[in-house]
């Protein structure tokens, strides 16, 4: 392409981006204590190519030139792996989309002149430490309460040496693909964690290297997940639904079993 | 605390009481709707075979053993309930001021605890009606071949002459319906029985289930209630 046609193509996606104009209310918060509040802002020209969060960097650089404080708002790899971004925005975790972040949610999902209601995950198990980030670390002590595997697995083995069913690696991978982004929770009218703790409990039960401490993982991780004050699963399917992952209810049955079964038959008495 | 008492004061096994007793009121319902249809064909003998059934119920040992259980299971299945609800509102002290829930969850999964509370009005309702009057209550008395029965019989017909009261069996099935089309379901999966096989089918058959029975239970009054128009 030459560069004169390469500039009349920019030019002309240039005209044809739309711009929106859009109202946020967003929860505002100061600390752990203060009692907090929304407060409206007006931003002006987004564009719809934009992520959620890139419309968040323009309102808090505007907000920074004015000398206010910015928003504070968790984020880290902005492509939809790390699970740190965290808004519920008009009612639904990560936004309108399914299976997706809040950084994969782009600004063509919303129309100009909308008014977006923007919220912290809301859970007495994960406090809001300031505007909309919330403390996650509940999920870190679930995890070392059980999620990891305790032998020495050595060097990486030969291909095929441990035979796994390919539909036994594909549920594993589904399970283990949860990034603990907490939308489950944020989602569940119960504030429940079942869904992340029955993915993290199934990724490991169903492979050969989880087996060693299987009973006590089940059991360790549920009895962590009561002692952090998350409500129980009321099989509503919200959490599913929501999950950017789209992990499976089937990882929650499963989760009953292992743990049932655990309680039944393990030496922990 | 012993490993029986963590299992059944987790979350979880909370939840596993909520679906042993909900699947034993299942079964519950089966046995009452059936030996209820009598109640379409009780005028032609004027009551006697559905009173001999009713004398039957309330007096055979093995139908005793089976009405306590479930009298506890319903006994079970409320308390239990309450304490996972006060834990559950617990868990999000401060709330979402925009809240999209239905585009994530079905109503009736939302709100079993509002279904469930209507049910339970309704049944202590159901109870001092027929299963009080049968046990305690001044009931007439028929004389069957030298053997005196209680008339249930006609105490079902005056119930169900009133209009407002078949109205209220109606709109209380309707609940029941919604609370068991959710409950059916959830109580397999709560009991970890999810598979790719079976589950489809349970969904059907719970909304089958919770279809089918509440409409026959709701057909009863109304049946009672155009017999004694005519």
């Amino acid at each position: 392409m030459s560069d004169e046609l390469f500039f009349q193509f920019i030019a002309k996606k240039l005209i044809t981006i739309k711009k929106m104009n859009l109202t946020l209310k967003v929860w505002r918060q100061k600390n752990v204590n203060d009692k907090g509040g929304f407060q409206t802002y007006q931003v002006s020209d987004i564009s719809e190519d934009m992520s959620f969060l890139e419309m968040f960097d323009v309102l808090n650089e505007d907000l920074a030139r004015k000398g206010e404080d910015p928003i504070h708002f968790d984020h880290d790899c902005r492509e939809g792996i790390c699970g740190m971004c965290s808004m519920y925005i008009n009612g639904r975790p990560h936004g309108p989309k399914q299976k997706i972040t809040t950084c994969q949610l782009h600004m063509r999902s919303f129309k100009d002149g909308d008014t977006i209601t923007v919220e912290p995950w809301r859970a007495g198990a994960f406090p809001v430490i300031k505007d909309l980030v919330v403390d996650r670390s509940a999920f870190d002590r679930i995890i070392q309460a059980g999620g990891y595997v305790n032998v020495n697995t050595g060097g990486t083995p030969d291909a095929n040496e441990i035979p796994i069913p390919k539909t036994v690696a594909d549920e594993a991978m589904d399970a283990a693909t949860c990034i603990g982004c907490g939308a489950c929770v944020a989602a569940c009218k119960n504030a429940s964690a079942m869904l992340f703790v029955a993915a993290k409990v199934s990724q490991l039960a169903l492979l050969p290297q989880g087996q060693v401490e299987r009973k006590t993982r089940a059991e360790n991780m549920v009895a962590q997940m009561d002692a952090e004050g998350f409500g129980a699963c009321t099989n509503t399917g919200a959490c599913s639904a929501e999950c950017p992952k789209g992990i499976s209810l089937t990882t929650i049955a499963r989760l009953n079993r292992e743990y049932f079964s655990a309680k039944a038959s393990s030496e922990n008495v | 605390m012993s490993w029986f008492n963590q299992t059944f004061s987790s979350t979880l096994g909370k939840k596993l009481i909520m679906s042993a007793t909900g699947l034993f009121l299942i079964l519950f319902l089966i046995g009452h709707v059936a030996g209820n249809l009598q109640i379409f064909f009780a005028e032609a003998d004027n009551g006697r075979l559905f009173n001999e059934y009713a004398l039957f119920m309330t007096t055979n040992p093995a139908v005793k053993v089976l009405s306590y259980l479930t009298y506890i299971s319903i006994l079970g299945h409320v308390f239990y309930s309450i304490a996972l609800t006060q834990r559950n509102k617990k868990a999000r002290p401060v709330g979402y001021s925009v809240e999209n829930a239905s585009a994530n969850s079905a109503w009736t999964s939302r709100n079993m605890g509002v279904l469930g509370t209507f049910v339970l009005i309704f049944l202590v309702i159901h109870l001092k009606s027929f299963w009080y009057e049968m046990h305690w209550g001044g009931i007439p008395v028929q004389n069957y071949d030298g053997q005196e029965v209680k008339d249930l019989y006609v105490i079902v017909k005056a119930a169900f002459s009133q209009l407002w009261y078949v109205g209220l069996y109606v709109f209380c099935m309707i609940l029941l319906a919604f609370h068991l089309s959710h409950g059916f379901q959830s109580a397999f999966q709560t009991l970890g029985l999810n598979h790719k096989k079976y589950t489809p089918l349970i969904k059907k058959v719970g909304m089958a289930f919770a279809i089918i029975v509440p409409l026959l239970f709701a057909l009863m009054p109304i049946y009672v209630y155009i017999q004694s128009l005519g």
